[in-house]
């Protein structure tokens, strides 16, 4: 299964982090630092995979892929290839430059809630649900198509009494 | 879409980003969080916020907890929000609350009610969220309260949402595989789901469940070779394909599945063979995708009973992997070598040349994954060579981890394979000195039982000469500074023991070196302690052979110095040396046998050397002793049990549970048994019976006959193939077009490296293999164990290598400038993919294909022809797909250039395909450009990407 899913910027700051097992917001910090520090250590043009034992654990691979200022990483056990894991990053990151037309990290950072949308789409409790970047933008669409209605409808009269009530 | 109206989320998010981005330091950034969460706590808490608001508010706390600081004060409010009736709202309650919580955290019990009632929702998408918080959410506890609702959904008609229920319960398997062990008969029965990607997720559950139990899913083998078959013959609708593949996600999980089953089960195995080769044949190597699939392949021949047919195009797949020019794949073909080996050990020889490449590759994932490799084929004619490798690379990391198991494989290498004991003594010693605190320290004890002991069979003049060397060379490495504790105690051990024994060095030398030892590392008490022991048993030698000691001052100082020691252990041992010394020989003699940690210690058990006190204290009047097991008045629970089942006429207290009625025993046999069957088993026989009834209605009606527990794949196979063929027809049509793809595409693929080769043969011959790795290969590879051998193989060795390595570069630079050229236009037998009846605008990528355009132009015409064969067969139906390809084949028939132009639009989804889909991606692109320079604009204001020259920023996605 998928462990974690990261996206961090070239100066190491997180943009996504996702976690299919339960950890602590420290011990997030710390991998994610980890993964930081061996992922800026790598020369251009060697393999996208890294040993990632020492920091995951046993039976823990690492796959990741450098966009412009962006690092897509995603941590997994033997249960997946990693050759496949990187045309999900690429599937991830297409959907992604489908859904914001030319992404950049900006799209990344400011609609965190959807970039996480489509991430849901695409890997469901750590195990890969959808693998075509066309699925993956159609049940978005239709997410934010019911999103924006329902919204409309209920602005009116729900935002008074919904929260004033407690 | 969302996306132009969230870039702008609110000015206070965009400031807050801006002025973390701008961040100098890690303080800054942590004082400008901690303002933004003073700020939301005083926000968040006010009862009249809009919800709207606290939307971004819950994303505003999400984005804080990224960056690692405490928002737990604000979970309560994610919770709130996903009892919302908007689903906006709802959505982003869950979104938080998966990030926040963890499925034992107090606020899960508020969310479960809420889970309940969104999974009973009318609205899929709702269904989908509150199946994704379940998957995070729901813990062993709580598995009860959402499980029959999930179980429910697995009947869902939207196959998004069947497809997420079985995660979900896959995932609640994986939680607590009791509460749902009698569900696991729904995965098989979604194998035979209408909806492919329905059955691709139930793959995943069944992967894991084959992994623990093989054994109960062997009559699955037909199934799964089934689906794999129709999955490669493209059965699947298009959507399915990814880069001109089909469902090659589908295909590796299948693979490894087969892999699972078909290992040592020859019968299972020979089912198989047939559809990997198939694969084998029409993997496109050439895009990654491929080539994950063929890894998987090798895979999966490594682990199913040989073949030898499979496993040869295993090895030319590896062959293929290993002389790529892409790490990634230069990767995988050394692991997949590193499973093939175990099966056929001669196909390592044929790639030496690329293994030594790797390993001194750049690439420190590469290098590993070598020695991983060198590791598995290490034998006794190679183990000095790739144990020195490997402790150069050892010593040459920082990283501990690996240096610890790196160390531990050498070790466990020097000691299986090691031809000398002078070479595993030097060996042992690099190891200690440069990981010595990393290895465990069993490893050190066994180095010591094994100086100790010699190497088994040996004579003893062989035995001393290993101790007197590891004695040489221990008193030479004690020269350096900082050795490791465990290296040291090593040392001492063997000084105190063996330092003497050979008569080259004096008592005084080594007593000096070992009080040198126990100076130095003075704040390492266990090495110290090492030290005492040893001077003690030099001692005690030199008294035992009638000398006459006279300790070193600094060893005088340095006992004095331990008889006042904090450390017991220390102190003690210091007075046991100070008391050895005033023995007489005899007596020392018997203390501290000479050279005896070899000699079994015999234990007497029933001590018999105190007879004598005991007598004397019987005859004194005490007490003789009972053994416990004689002892009464004291009756212990075993005794009594067994006096109870001795008679059975009882008296005493009963231990065992009473028996349960007989009506209640009965009535538990049936769930038990049902449980297999049942679609729905739920523990009260009497409830079982009602919701089975009521579940299995719509199960039942959407999948037609499939409440049997037996696969009916008959069925899947109509439901996936075109629907017009017969089942026997459509077999044979679509092999037969397989195998003309196979022979067009070898055709084509010749032809064109022939032809390249021509040209740019002369180039590439500048790669020469040194001689210096010729020599490294014939150490590695050289199979025979002679050592006059070697130089034999050393020089046989360069002459098929070298040969090899021109070809490979010929035929490497004959892909790279088919690579180039294949950016444009797609593979051979990819031609004869008239599926998509998708001719838009491509007249930008005619002309490459202009050029090869005798190249291609037997293949088309046998692709045509093969069209024919199958439209014709096709057409006997009104099948709409049949129309398709028909009109296509007349059009293609008529004009050739035509064909060419239609079949050189691919779809715009391949983003590795080449000019074609770039331009049409950079059309669609052209009039964002200014939007895009505006982004870039504002990135370089916030300093977000402040060294991003580019405005283009994921430009280099299309490259």
């Amino acid at each position: 299964m998928i462990k974690a899913v990261m996206v961090m910027n070239t100066q190491g700051k997180t943009r996504l982090a996702k976690f299919y097992e339960y950890l602590p917001v420290e011990k997030q910090q710390e991998l994610i630092r980890g993964v930081f520090a061996v992922l800026c250590s790598r020369a251009e043009n060697v393999s996208n995979f890294i040993d990632a034992e020492s920091i995951f654990g046993p039976d823990s691979r690492l796959v990741y892929k450098h966009f412009a200022t962006l690092y897509f990483v995603f941590v997994f056990d033997s249960s997946e290839n990693e050759l496949a894991v990187l045309d999900l990053i690429q599937v991830f990151v297409e959907t992604l430059d489908r859904c914001f037309k030319n992404v950049c990290e900006l799209d990344v950072v400011f609609n965190y809630s959807k970039v996480h949308t489509i991430l849901d789409e695409m890997i469901f409790g750590g195990q890969v649900v959808e693998t075509s970047s066309s699925e993956i933008m159609k049940a978005v669409e239709e997410i934010s198509k019911l999103e924006a209605a329902s919204n409309a409808i209920t602005l009116i009269p729900k935002s008074a009494s919904g929260w004033r009530s407690r | 879409m969302g996306s132009q109206g969230g870039f702008y989320q609110s000015k206070e998010f965009l400031d807050l980003v801006k002025s973390i981005g701008e961040a100098r330091s890690k303080a800054e950034e942590d004082r400008i969080v901690l303002g933004e969460i003073e700020t939301l706590k005083r926000r968040i808490s006010d009862p009249d916020i809009p919800k709207r608001k606290m939307k971004e508010y819950i994303i505003r706390l999400v984005y804080v907890e990224m960056l690692g600081h405490d928002a737990s004060f604000g979970y309560i409010h994610a919770v709130k929000m996903t009892h919302d009736d908007s689903l906006l709202v709802k959505r982003t309650g869950y979104l938080a609350v998966t990030l926040f919580l963890n499925e034992d955290h107090d606020l899960i019990i508020l969310i479960v009610n809420t889970i309940q009632k969104d999974l009973k929702s009318d609205n899929y998408l709702v269904v989908c969220t509150a199946l994704n918080a379940v998957c995070k959410l729901i813990n062993e506890e709580t598995i009860p309260a959402v499980l029959p609702l999930v179980v429910e959904l697995l009947a869902h008609p939207k196959e998004a949402v069947r497809k997420k229920a079985i995660m979900a319960l896959h995932r609640f398997y994986q939680k607590s595989p009791s509460s749902v062990s009698h569900l696991v008969s729904n995965f098989r029965k979604r194998l035979c789901d209408n909806d492919p990607g329905v059955m691709g997720a139930t793959l995943c559950p069944l992967f894991e469940l084959i992994t623990i139990d093989v054994n109960s899913y062997k009559d699955l083998v037909m199934s799964f070779v089934s689906i794999l078959k129709q999955v490669t013959e493209r059965r699947l609708p298009k959507a399915y394909d990814y880069h001109q593949m089909p469902a090659p996600f589908i295909q590796i999980k299948l693979l490894k599945i087969l892999a699972l089953l078909g290992s040592g089960d020859k019968q299972a195995s020979e089912n198989m063979y047939t559809v990997v080769g198939d694969i084998f044949r029409k993997c496109d190597s050439s895009s990654n995708i491929g080539n994950a699939v063929l890894y998987e392949c090798i895979c999966c021949v490594s682990s199913i009973y040989p073949n030898p047919k499979l496993l040869e195009s295993a090895a030319d797949a590896i062959s293929r992997f290993l002389k790529s020019d892409s790490h990634n794949l230069k990767y995988m073909g050394i692991d997949a070598l590193g499973r093939l080996i175990k099966i056929s050990p001669e196909i390592a020889e044929q790639h030496q040349l690329a293994v030594i490449d790797c390993l001194e590759d750049p690439d420190d994932t590469l290098k590993r994954k070598t020695f991983e490799l060198l590791y598995k084929m290490t034998k006794s004619t190679n183990v000095e060579v790739i144990v020195d490798r490997m402790i150069d690379y050892m010593i040459s990391i920082n990283d501990n981890h690996y240096k610890t198991e790196i160390a531990s494989r050498c070790v466990e290498l020097a000691e299986q394979f090691a031809p000398s004991n002078q070479w595993f003594i030097q060996t042992m010693n690099k190891v200690f000195a440069h990981a010595g605190d990393l290895v465990n320290t069993k490893v050190a004890h066994n180095l010591m039982r094994l100086i100790a002991e010699g190497f088994g069979e040996e004579d003893d003049t062989a035995d001393s000469q290993l101790r007197s060397s590891a004695v040489e060379s221990y008193l030479h490495i004690l020269g350096e500074p900082k050795l490791p504790s465990v290296f040291l105690q090593v040392i001492c051990w063997v000084l105190g023991e063996y330092g003497t024994a050979d008569g080259r060095y004096s008592a005084s030398y080594i007593t000096g070196k070992l009080c040198d030892v126990a100076e130095a590392y003075s704040d390492d008490e266990t090495v110290k302690a090492y030290a005492v022991t040893a001077l003690m048993k030099i001692y005690a030698i030199e008294i035992a052979a009638g000398r006459k000691v006279d300790m070193l001052p600094e060893c005088q100082a340095l006992m004095e110095e331990f008889l006042a020691s904090h450390s017991t252990d220390l102190q003690q041992r210091a007075y046991e040396l100070q008391a050895v010394i005033g023995l007489d020989a005899h007596a020392v003699e018997s203390i501290m046998p000479s050279d005896a940690s070899c000699e079994d210690i015999e234990v007497d058990k029933a001590l018999s050397f105190l007879n004598g006190y005991i007598q004397d204290s019987i005859e004194k009047g005490a007490q003789p002793y009972i053994p416990e097991s004689e002892r009464s008045g004291m009756l212990n629970i075993s005794n009594f049990r067994n006096q109870d089942h001795h008679e059975a006429s009882s008296h005493g207290l009963r231990f065992e549970a009473y028996e349960l009625p007989n009506q209640t025993v009965q009535s538990r046999i049936p769930p038990a048994s049902l449980a297999s069957t049942e679609l729905v088993p739920v523990p009260e026989p009497m409830y079982v019976r009602e919701s089975y009834q009521t579940t299995i209605v719509p199960s039942a009606s959407s999948d037609a006959g499939s409440t049997e527990l037996k696969l009916r794949l008959d069925g899947v196979q109509k439901k996936w193939g075109r629907q017009t063929h017969s089942s026997a027809t459509s077999t044979s049509s679509s092999t037969s077009q397989k195998t003309v793809n196979g022979i067009t595409q070898v055709d084509g693929s010749n032809t064109s490296n022939s032809r390249t080769r021509e040209t740019y043969d002369s180039r590439k011959q500048h790669v020469e293999v040194t001689p210096e790795k010729q020599k490294l290969a014939a150490s590695l590879f050289g199979g025979s164990s002679k050592s006059e051998k070697k130089p034999a193989t050393g020089h046989k060795i360069p002459k098929p290598s070298s040969h090899v390595v021109e070809k490979s570069h010929a035929r490497k630079s004959s892909m790279e400038i088919a690579s180039e050229k294949k950016a444009s236009f797609q593979q051979p037998p990819d031609l004869l993919d008239f599926g998509e009846p998708t001719v838009k605008s491509a007249a930008p990528s005619v002309d490459p294909f202009k050029e090869l355009e005798g190249l291609l132009e037997p293949t088309t015409q046998v692709a045509s022809d093969e069209n024919h064969g199958s439209t014709t067969a096709a057409a006997k139906s009104p099948d709409i797909m049949g129309l398709y390809t028909e009109t296509h084949a007349g059009i293609y028939d008529k004009d050739d250039s035509d064909i060419l132009s239609g079949l050189s639009n691919p779809p715009v989804t391949n983003m590795f395909g080449g000019t074609t889909s770039m331009q049409v991606a950079q059309s669609s692109k052209g009039p964002n450009l200014k939007d895009a320079l505006e982004k870039d604009a504002l990135v370089r204001q916030m300093g977000v990407t402040p060294s991003s020259p580019n405005p283009n920023l994921f430009k280099d996605l299309f490259g």
